[in-house]
């Protein structure tokens, strides 16, 4: 009774959260340095993707989660950090006349939103608002594959199918009608190490970036683990062994 | 009560003047527990663990955690992100959350299934009932701290539930709100009372287990204990049995909280509550499922919400509806056939609950909710009349059946004095 | 078979206790006492100061703005430092002092790593009030220096303890000169 009640309820767990979010996304997916219970983040791969953000993305997406000084976990020391921060100008004040101003970001500042507020980030943008990026990998389902299929799924619109002005096809969005335009066509960017530049990898890089943006603590989370759950599993059999021994003398 | 002589004289000099440790010596040492319970008996102790871990964690989240519109998310987020082991301790606090109610329900099948809820032990099921009742409205209010877009749409369609009532309804939904919406204020005060209900809960466990210690555990064939050969102390032999439950139990919680932390959540509660913007899809908690599927299920305002609490109103008379002699479904074969139809069909409830309200899911509902109603206040009290039972076993040391048909009187036996 | 004597030893709890002694189940105790331990560092460990703390438990300062004779006060770490650009004849009255004499005997050029610049912790070491003396017309003691208008502590212009209750001097920060014109506190 105890294993078939278990195994029935294992399954409407596993099962109920699988909800469809709509509409027949297309995604693809790809085998992530940071999967399976001892998978790490790649920080090459994530210098790419944050520039990539930068250089594509950061025109309309905030990332307003993010501290210049969590990008140790991107694998920059602390001068390099330094730089990147003094490059951004955050609002400070107010100063001795009450007046607010700009200063070159530190380390402990968050990243400055390209917009003052969503009202101006809807306004210009065509009245939909660009989704913060801190979370945006954990607040989707399947969050990395489906960053990585969204950026390379703008298809030609099939016959038939009418796409109001403003709004882009991509199969990999719920209901195929994106307000966001095609950000990557290819060569985008260029990589001081010399990595590709085709859709599929600068999407990679990128989807690796906010992955870690999304779940910073993810690499610890999974050291952490492993030794729980081997201390537990030997914690098992010795209970077990212990219980056995206890109860020899009960019949 | 026997006093029991302490070898420490400081713990004797205690107790003579406040007998915590008699207490605890009775309660959690000489207890005599019938000595064939199986390993469903194991989750009455994980529950009180869940409960404790809850609790625990919980207060160290409340020290960095801000309850305002503004801020609740992004508290939430520093705790992910800044706080020492925040990430860790939110994890533990998400998940353990879930485990409590697989504890629950587990604790909760047992007892149907071996008839733990009947005489003389209605009380003792009816507080459990209460706990769980409890455990709902804490859940649902904890979720909704986070403030995420689950949060803000579970907050509002749960309230709202309250303005199906006649009358009074929409005035007791603003009062519930503090607001035209729900808002800050009701942030405030779910904040408030997510913390305050937890300790609710473990004052109706401390009356769960005095109830439980009145006439002792029941168990799997369900006869009283005839006397000191039917039994076992409770330590060492259920302590150590528990502890190897809890290391099982533990070992689950880790894998979940350390490989899959957000399984069980959903993905738009990542996303800050926006109160101009529903998701697409707004679905509670799993552990909500079977009941929200029963509220949709019915086309009509106020009779979904009737028949949601309904559900729960009828376990409370369960003992009632049942009045079969005999306890454990062992020696019920008619029931026993009910009994996995039962569950079979409260799972097919959560599914139908975490589906779309339309088209076949509708229908499905109907039926499964018509089903869930016809078992308890139907077929239980017909069952308690027409089953034929198999003959009981004359004791727990002596689970020899007997030649002859048991009476069924005989497991009404005179319980047994402690 | 003694299986009677052995139940009745089983039910008459305390007496008797199979395993108590067992290798299993003293490891299965003394697994759990390590795990709790081990659980317990992580709740503990949270009331610390987090990441974003800190992130700004340094600051920089840009001290080319501060004329002589002009005090400027800045936050660091929740508490205000005195930052003070010390008049030649401040600086003359701070070396002349008789260390001796001093409840805290301390000399100005270990207190003042530049001795134009004197930088104090702004917290009386008496009580943790914030002293007067940073602005032009406020009461600055009879050393004038800075004053704690709490208890009376009256500090020199080295931030010393003169007079008054407070048991030390005003206390200087780590800091270092990252340039000319910047500090680094903390």
């Amino acid at each position: 009774m105890l294993k078939r009640t278990i195994t029935i309820l294992l399954l409407v767990l596993l099962s109920s959260p699988a909800v469809a979010a709509g509409g027949e996304v297309e995604l693809r997916s790809r085998s992530w340095s940071f999967s399976g219970p001892f998978g790490t983040y790649d920080k090459a791969s994530m210098q790419r993707g944050f520039q990539v953000y930068t250089e594509v993305c950061a025109g309309c997406h905030s990332m307003k989660l993010i501290a210049f000084r969590n990008f140790i976990d991107l694998g920059y020391n602390e001068s390099e950090i330094k730089a990147i921060a003094s490059q951004y100008e955050v609002k400070d004040g107010p100063n001795d006349d009450g007046d607010m101003f700009l200063r070159a970001a530190i380390p402990a500042d968050r990243m400055p939103a390209p917009y003052a507020n969503d009202n101006a980030a809807r306004a210009g943008n065509n009245g939909a608002l660009p989704p913060d990026l801190s979370l945006i990998a954990k607040a989707r389902p399947n969050g990395a594959d489906y960053l990585y299929s969204l950026l390379s799924s703008y298809k030609d619109v099939p016959d038939g199918k009418d796409v109001p002005e403003g709004l882009y096809y991509n199969t990999a969005y719920p209901g195929h009608l994106i307000a966001m335009p095609q950000p990557l066509y290819g060569d985008d960017v260029s990589f001081s190490d010399g990595s590709e530049t085709t859709i599929e990898a600068v999407s990679a890089d990128l989807t690796q970036f906010l992955m870690w943006a999304a779940e910073p603590k993810m690499e610890a989370r999974k050291r952490i683990g492993v030794a729980a759950v081997f201390f537990l599993c030997i914690f098992v059999i010795v209970s077990y062994l212990a219980k056995r021994r206890v109860w020899a003398d009960v019949h | 009560m026997s006093a029991h002589e302490f070898k420490s004289p400081v713990v004797r000099w205690i107790d003579h003047r406040l007998p915590v440790f008699s207490m605890l010596h009775h309660t959690a040492h000489e207890y005599p527990t019938p000595k064939n319970l199986n390993y469903m008996w194991n989750f009455g102790s994980l529950a009180g663990l869940s409960l404790a871990i809850m609790i625990v964690t919980g207060i160290v989240l409340a020290m960095s955690y801000t309850a305002h519109v503004d801020y609740a998310f992004l508290s939430v987020e520093r705790i992910m992100r800044d706080v020492n082991h925040g990430w860790l301790i939110r994890y533990i606090h998400m998940n353990t959350a879930s485990f409590f109610f697989i504890v629950i329900y587990l604790h909760m099948f047992r007892g149907l299934y071996y008839g733990s809820y009947k005489a003389p032990r209605e009380l003792l099921w009816i507080l459990g009932v209460v706990i769980f009742l409890l455990m709902m409205a804490t859940a649902f209010m904890g979720y909704v701290l986070p403030w995420g877009q689950m949060s803000f749409w579970g907050a509002t369609v749960i309230t709202n539930l309250f303005s199906a009532i006649p009358l009074v309804g929409d005035s007791i939904v603003t009062l519930l709100w503090g607001g035209f919406s729900v808002d800050n204020a009701t942030l405030n005060r779910f904040f408030s009372l997510h913390y305050l209900m937890p300790f609710l809960i473990a004052g109706v466990v401390v009356l769960h287990i005095v109830a439980l210690h009145r006439f002792g555990s029941n168990n799997p064939i369900g006869i009283d204990s005839t006397g000191p050969q039917d039994t076992i102390s409770f330590h060492p032999y259920y302590t150590i049995k528990d502890v190897f439950g809890i290391a099982v139990f533990l070992l689950l919680l880790a894998v979940v909280v350390f490989f899959f932390p957000n399984a069980m959540g959903h993905p738009d509660n990542y996303i800050p509550a926006n109160p101009l913007q529903t998701p697409a899809h707004i679905v509670p908690e799993w552990y909500f499922l079977p009941f929200y599927a029963i509220l949709r299920a019915v086309p009509d305002k106020l009779g979904g919400v009737l028949l949601m609490f309904g559900a729960i109103a009828v376990l409370f008379i369960l003992p009632w509806l049942d009045k079969s002699p005999v306890r454990s479904a062992r020696f019920r074969p008619v029931f026993r056939i009910f009994f996995w139809l039962f569950l079979v069909n409260a799972i097919a409830l959560g599914y139908l609950g975490g589906k779309p309200a339309e088209g076949v899911y509708v229908i499905l509902s109907r039926i499964a909710t018509a089903w869930y109603f016809v078992h308890f206040l139907i077929i239980l009290p017909l069952l308690s009349v027409f089953e034929t039972t198999k003959p009981l076993p004359k004791s727990i040391a002596e689970p020899v059946l007997t030649g002859f048909s048991s009476a069924p009187e005989k497991a009404f036996a005179a319980p047994r004095r402690l | 078979m003694a299986k009677s004597n052995s139940k009745k030893k089983l039910t008459s709890a305390g007496v008797h206790e199979p395993g108590r002694r067992d290798f299993f189940v003293v490891a299965t105790y003394a697994m759990a006492g390590l795990g709790a331990a081990s659980v317990a560092w992580p709740l503990i460990d949270q009331m610390n100061p987090a990441a974003d703390t800190l992130a700004l438990a340094n600051i920089e300062v840009d001290i080319s703005k501060i004329v002589e004779g002009q005090s400027i006060t800045v936050k660091w770490r929740g508490k205000p430092v005195f930052i003070r650009h010390r008049t030649a004849d401040e600086i003359t009255r701070a070396n002349a002092t008789e260390i001796n004499n001093l409840r805290d005997p301390e000399s100005d050029q270990d207190r003042a790593e530049k001795p134009q610049l004197l930088v104090l912790v702004g917290v009386c070491t008496h009580l943790g009030c914030v002293p007067l003396g940073q602005k032009s017309g406020e009461v600055r003691g009879e050393y004038d220096g800075w004053f704690c208008p709490c208890h009376g502590s009256h500090y020199d212009t080295s931030g010393r303890i003169r007079k008054g209750p407070a048991p030390t001097n005003l206390a200087v920060p780590p800091y270092s000169y990252l340039s000319d014109s910047v500090i680094r506190i903390g």
